[in-house]
């Protein structure tokens, strides 16, 4: 039934509302193209060649048109490199004039002067920044050689232009985590908004996900760090890190299919942003009913909007704070969903981790990586470039 | 922040209401943030401070009037 039916007037508590599914999103990641600039070695979603299938500007105006009727009040839009669609800068407008607000994420490709200004005289856009490292050093050894300056530019064009505060995105790593008081000057330099997000092993981060991801004793550390700053946003990703005390500001637990979902460039759904996998799809909104009739009515979505069992985490003190962590983090790396996440504070993931057979681990499919895609190097040794 | 009924309210242009099943989201384009309306009946308060802003000074002039004349009393 159509969640905007009548039906009893609730007594349960707001977050158990949402667990069992919203008449809309809250939370739309749309994706606008596999095309992207940089090759960054942890992408989500393996981005780097255009999809010829991806939906034409038409398309994108109706799928805008349909989340106006379901009022959905933003789309947070990314890619690949959204703003390489000659088209992105009309379907902004479109999206706008037809109140669905705009929060879009950029490497800051195609932000100059000019569009930095086209984008501080129109309402209801938020733009996103991403650097994964407070040097360069740090940053391009992650997203490629001259990412840093690129981004820096981009922010530098947004101050100028006098947007007011963008924010500037960061996924936390091994390598930067140490770096997360320097980020923040970053952010304060520019009156801008500091995000700061986990690394899921999605796409080609799948790969790298073992090198990359924080040590259980940085998971301590950014836990104490984000407690004592909640003006830093965190996108609601590091409520698994609940289980260390009191939960972080925002919504704990996995949104997946019941406030988020993922619309990608060729027009597949999916549960999550973080799971562009076969398994996670929902169907496609070419198809009859579009996007309204897959939020509502798809099989895929109406379970997990079903209470999850708690499984193998069902003994443990601290399942209702951290709720068993994350879906796609667990998914990729070959760990049971009804079980602990892969970085459970406790070290129960870090166990059962062992026990995975890395050849069975799911995979995230073809992707769009380039063919020559990049390979991830610790630092102090020289970027290597290989084939695959 | 106290709210004064005797003032007539309406819902600021920049707001969007969408009805749920446990009563309504409201998102505030200007200032991006997101509200919960957490039953039905506040969210339907709301909605009527929308349609009916006009009137709602009539509705607490009248029920002045009422107090005075006795045919409503405090309770």
């Amino acid at each position: 039934m159509p969640a905007d039916q009548a039906q009893p007037a609730p007594a349960a508590a707001l977050t158990r509302q949402f667990k069992a599914g919203l008449s809309a999103p809250i939370c739309l990641t749309w994706e606008l193209t596999y095309a992207c600039n940089l090759q960054c070695v942890h992408c989500l979603s393996a981005s780097g060649r255009r999809d010829p299938r991806e939906l034409s500007t038409q398309e994108c105006t109706r799928v805008v048109d349909e989340l106006e009727r379901m009022q959905v009040f933003y789309v947070n839009i990314g890619g690949g490199e959204p703003t390489l669609r000659p088209d992105f800068w009309d379907l902004l407008d479109y999206s706008v004039a037809h109140h669905v607000g705009v929060k879009f994420s950029t490497n800051g490709v195609r932000l100059d002067k000019r569009t930095a200004r086209r984008l501080a005289g129109t309402d209801y856009v938020d733009v996103q920044i991403s650097i994964d490292g407070a040097t360069a050093e740090v940053n391009d050894a992650v997203r490629g050689t001259g990412s840093f300056a690129m981004a820096r530019r981009a922010m530098e064009a947004l101050a100028e232009a006098g947007f007011g505060e963008f924010k500037i995105s960061i996924v936390v790593t091994r390598h930067n985590v140490s770096q997360l008081d320097k980020f923040k000057q970053i952010a304060d330099g520019y009156g801008a908004r500091l995000r700061v997000t986990r690394l899921r092993p999605s796409g080609r981060a799948t790969d790298t996900w073992a090198d990359l991801h924080p040590t259980a004793a940085q998971q301590h550390l950014l836990y104490d760090w984000l407690s004592a700053r909640p003006d830093v946003l965190t996108g609601d990703s590091f409520f698994h890190l609940s289980a260390l005390g009191a939960p972080l500001p925002g919504l704990n637990l996995c949104g997946a299919g019941r406030v988020v979902c993922l619309i990608d460039p060729v027009g597949d759904v999916y549960a999550c942003p973080f799971v562009l996998h076969e398994k996670f799809r929902a169907g496609n909104v070419r198809e009859p009913g579009g996007f309204t009739r897959l939020w509502r009515e798809s099989e895929l979505l109406l379970r997990l909007r079903e209470p999850a069992a708690a499984g193998a985490c069902a003994s443990c003190g601290q399942f209702d704070a951290c709720q068993g962590g994350c879906m796609a983090a667990k998914f990729f790396t070959g760990l049971p969903l009804d079980g602990p996440d892969p970085e459970c504070v406790l070290g129960h993931g870090e166990r059962e981790l062992a026990r995975v057979c890395l050849p069975d681990r799911p995979r995230p499919g073809p992707g769009h990586s380039r063919r020559t895609a990049p390979v991830f190097v610790p630092l102090g040794r020289i970027t290597a470039r290989a084939a695959t | 922040m106290a709210i004064d009924l005797h003032r007539p309210y309406r819902l600021n242009p920049a707001v969007a209401v969408r009805p749920e099943p446990f009563g309504a989201l409201i998102y505030h384009f200007g200032n991006r943030r997101l509200s919960f309306l957490k039953t039905r009946q506040l969210a339907t308060v709301v909605r009527l401070l929308a349609s009916h802003d006009s009137q709602w000074p009539r509705y607490t002039a009248a029920l002045a009037a009422l107090a005075d004349s006795e045919v409503i009393d405090a309770r």
